[in-house]
């Protein structure tokens, strides 16, 4: 241990009452913070290592394990504080860029959390979804400018291409490479089970998964990894990444460590090769061309597939998309910045962008007054948590949301923020064989299934407790928000009232 | 006086129609007697009808029905009307004083044509002309408010029970076909003749029973076409979807009906492919125009009536037919007390659109 390395953040309690050196953490733990001393015949530890990500304390049967904050501190100061302090000291021995996964962490307001539901009481009736029909079903794809008839005045449907999705939620794009094959099949299998979308992020799209195409979204993004002809017209939808809600205005960095044989087929990357995605698409340098890149697409996939445009959420988000409207794309997808990552700067992650609530209401609020509005569709993503925070979406005005690290913890992740390391324990952000191993497809897809399905169930008994019966009378619905300690802009940003105020 | 639109006000309300499909005429003291018996289904606070084929004389002008608060109101509307219309004939609309119904606005009568010159330049077609300034009357003309606009009808409403406003405006000597009425009751206190109902928007005019809970998704999504929602009320962005939907995207009535009270999926699912394919596109191409929650309405048009229930059924409403006669209303009672003796009575199903037209064309405005 050398006089500047950094102070662990946590701490490794072992209860040795209970500890039966059964070594169950030490072959758990790929970051080796456990190890085994055959001297003493017991378990030492290294906080170190470790990255609190709970495998040991999950698996170990005694319960002996305990993974607490490091109560170790510099001299307190509200200024500079144990983080920066040590963020300066880690950057001081390597010279680089910091790296994290995951969402933004910091504290910045989570409006989701400051806005509330309404419901009927007395004037109209609540709708009970035990006895009722209550519907969740949404398409996404732009609505038709007018209504063709036949000779005889029937009805000729002219819709564009659609999505159509059993309830308004989609995982949101995370690549083969970034996360595990398990992982995949388990996002996968759910979606199809759901009929839902899963989406392939950069990454291409395995052979072994093209049986669930109907319920993949494929991506294009800047390093066009995996794309294709046939990988374009084996989804439900193709996807443009301009940007993500973790790191916007920045590509993406898979090491090579991660870019295994098969990986590196999916991708049609080279093996052991860092396949490094640029910030920019180097064919978009402004929305004319975006609008080629749409209709080559469109080209591509004969027409047949609705094109989403995603973007990062930042400050001029409501202006690019109504550019993104008038581009010919059908449907916009808007990253939070609490979206995750498998890997982003630190500082970038932890500093650009905005929040997707005010995001969301703006993008909304502007295609409206443009009269723009029905051409596309919004998917909203990046630090939606619970059914509750996807009402609220709703109600702001998405059509559906992208659901990225919630999937995840269902699978089994605990958000140790470490997915760059590409050692997760869990056998989700990794590509090691032996972790991979470690996540049961089945299980994970079964568990993806349950938390939508109880999601599912909780949107319907609060869209019943407003008399709402159809997910689309939800839709931008702002009278049925309120906003908690809100001040006057951040309402008129969100275009919702305070509560206490009625309707007028 | 706080005006309606200035805040947002839930009503229960009590909703009648009568139609003749023959097209023979009928004086509106029926209607008053069948609303009049719900009388607790309204609270005083706003009551109002529709009648049609009343103005047969004008039958080719619009009869823009208007409401100003002073007589500088007035001046200010009728400039604006003399410069985009050719007015035909103008009166103060008949009232007398009526116990239970007070601070009454002036309230005039303008059969009127759009002027062909200012029609013309305008391009646009001759109803969407009349739309564009009944708009800009109720927004910008401070003080007035257009009741109704359509040809050959007119609605009669204010502040009051029903039975009150009827009497205030001599309903009985009105001779229409059809006539619809509204009594109101809503859970706050409005005091401006302009928010009680019918709504009306050229010879659209709507009565409605109920409380939405789409009301702001369907108000963001009409306002994006051009519709000024200044009344926040049900029954108004009700309206503007019925004009959106009829008017401008050329939808039938019956197929507006599996818009806005659209069938379940699961319903839809089980339909022939060739039906199942047209409702699944209805609901998906117009779904801004779903309405959920409790509502009863009557729709009035020329030469015709359409009543509809929400899909659920949540507001009550029952229809009954004798001869050529057709009644609608909130409860039977209204309908058997002017109709003891029907063919046939019967409470349509949740989305079920009842639609009347009259048999023939009016000859000559039907005299």
């Amino acid at each position: 241990m050398g006089a500047f390395d950094v102070l662990p953040d946590y701490e490794i309690s072992r209860n040795l009452d209970r500890c039966i050196v059964c070594r169950v953490c030490e072959r758990q733990c790929a970051n080796q913070a456990h190890e085994y001393v055959p001297e003493e015949d017991a378990m030492a530890s290294d906080e170190s290592k470790c990255v609190n990500c709970h495998r040991c304390v999950s698996l170990c049967p005694t319960r002996a394990l305990k993974i607490v904050r490091s109560s170790n501190t510099y001299k307190l100061n509200d200024n500079w504080t144990d983080k920066i302090i040590k963020e300066i000291s880690i950057q001081a021995s390597t010279g680089s860029v910091l790296l994290s996964s995951m969402g933004n962490p910091e504290d910045y307001p989570i409006y989701f959390d400051k806005i509330t539901i309404n419901a009927s009481q007395v004037t109209n009736p609540p709708i009970d979804p035990l006895r009722e029909p209550m519907e969740t079903r949404v398409f996404l794809g732009p609505k038709p400018d007018s209504v063709e008839r036949d000779s005889n005045g029937k009805i000729i449907p002219n819709l564009p291409p659609q999505v159509k999705l059993s309830m308004p939620m989609m995982f949101s794009a995370m690549s083969y490479g970034s996360i595990s094959y398990n992982a995949h099949e388990s996002l996968a299998r759910a979606a199809s089970e759901l009929g839902i979308c899963y989406n392939t992020g950069e990454g291409g799209l395995h052979e072994d998964f093209y049986k669930f195409g109907p319920n993949t979204i494929v991506q294009v993004a800047s390093g066009r990894f995996g794309v294709h002809k046939q990988y374009l017209n084996q989804g439900a939808a193709v996807e443009i990444k301009m940007g993500q809600g973790a790191k916007p205005g920045i590509g993406g960095h898979l090491p090579g460590k991660k870019i295994v044989a098969d990986v590196s087929r999916t991708r049609m990357t080279p093996e052991g090769s860092d396949a490094i995605s640029p910030a920019p698409h180097h064919d978009i340098y402004s929305i004319e061309d975006l609008r080629q890149l749409v209709f080559s697409l469109k080209e591509a996939t004969d027409y047949k597939k609705p094109i989403i445009v995603k973007i990062a959420a930042v400050h001029n988000v409501a202006a690019i998309a109504s550019g993104i409207a008038r581009s010919g794309a059908d449907i916009i997808a808007i990253d939070g910045f609490r979206g995750g990552t498998g890997a982003a700067p630190t500082r970038i992650r932890d500093s650009v962008g905005i929040p997707i609530e005010l995001a969301l209401a703006a993008v909304d609020s502007k295609l409206r007054l443009e009269g723009i509005r029905g051409k596309v569709s919004i998917i909203a993503g990046g630090g939606i948590r619970s059914s509750t925070d996807i009402v609220k979406a709703i109600a702001l005005g998405a059509d559906a949301v992208y659901l990225g690290t919630s999937a995840l913890l269902a699978l089994g992740c605990h958000l140790c923020r470490s997915c760059q390391a590409g050692k997760c324990n869990w056998g989700i952000a990794t590509q090691e064989p032996e972790l991979v191993r470690r996540l049961n497809p089945s299980i994970g897809a079964k568990r993806l299934v349950n938390l939508m399905t109880a999601w599912q169930h909780e949107i319907e008994e609060i869209m019943g407790g407003m008399g709402i019966n159809s997910i689309e009378a939800l839709k931008g619905n702002r009278l049925m928000l309120r906003g908690v300690g809100l001040n006057e802009k951040e309402l008129s940003v969100l275009g919702i009232k305070h509560a206490g105020e009625g309707q007028d | 006086m706080r005006l309606e639109g200035l805040e947002r006000i839930p009503s229960g309300c009590a909703i009648c129609g009568i139609f003749s499909r023959s097209g023979k005429k009928f004086d509106g003291s029926g209607i008053v007697k069948s609303i009049a018996v719900m009388h607790d289904r309204s609270n005083g606070l706003g009551g109002g009808f529709a009648g049609y084929g009343i103005y047969p004389e004008y039958k080719d002008y619009y009869a823009l029905h208007l409401f100003f608060d002073d007589t500088q109101a007035k001046k200010n509307c009728e400039d604006f009307l003399g410069r985009h219309f050719d007015i035909a004939h103008y009166s103060e609309i008949p009232t007398k004083r009526t116990p239970g119904v007070d601070k009454a606005p002036l309230i005039w009568r303008y059969f009127a044509a759009p002027h062909t010159t200012k029609l013309s330049a305008s391009q646009l077609d001759e109803k969407e002309y009349v739309v564009k300034q009944v708009f800009y009357i109720n927004t910008e003309i401070k003080g007035c408010h257009v009741v109704s606009s359509g040809k050959n009808m007119g609605v009669f409403k204010g502040v009051g029970y029903p039975e009150d406003i009827a009497k205030f405006y001599m309903l009985e000597d009105y001779r229409g076909y059809c006539f619809t009425a509204h009594g109101r009751y809503p859970t706050n206190t409005p005091g401006w003749w302009g928010g009680a109902h019918p709504f009306g928007l050229l010879d659209y005019s709507v009565v409605h029973n109920g409380e939405i809970s789409s009301y702001d998704a369907n108000r963001r999504s009409i306002e994006m076409y051009g519709y000024n929602c200044a009344l926040k009320t049900d029954t108004e962005v009700i309206t503007y979807i019925i004009d959106y939907l009829h008017r401008r995207k050329g939808l039938t009535l019956e197929e507006i009906s599996w818009v806005v009270a659209a069938p379940f999926w699961q319903t839809i699912e089980d339909m022939p492919e060739e039906d199942r394919k047209i409702r699944e596109y209805l609901r998906n191409a117009f779904s801004d125009q779903l309405i959920t929650g409790p509502f009863s309405i009557i729709v009035g048009f020329e030469g015709g009536m359409m009543a509809l229930n929400d899909r659920l059924k949540l507001r009550s409403m029952v229809v009954g037919e004798k001869g050529d006669m057709v009644y609608i209303s909130s409860e039977e009672a209204a309908i058997r007390l002017i109709e003891p003796d029907l063919d046939c009575i019967w409470s349509p199903k949740g989305g079920e659109a009842v639609i009347v037209t009259l048999d023939n064309e009016l000859e000559g405005g039907g005299n």
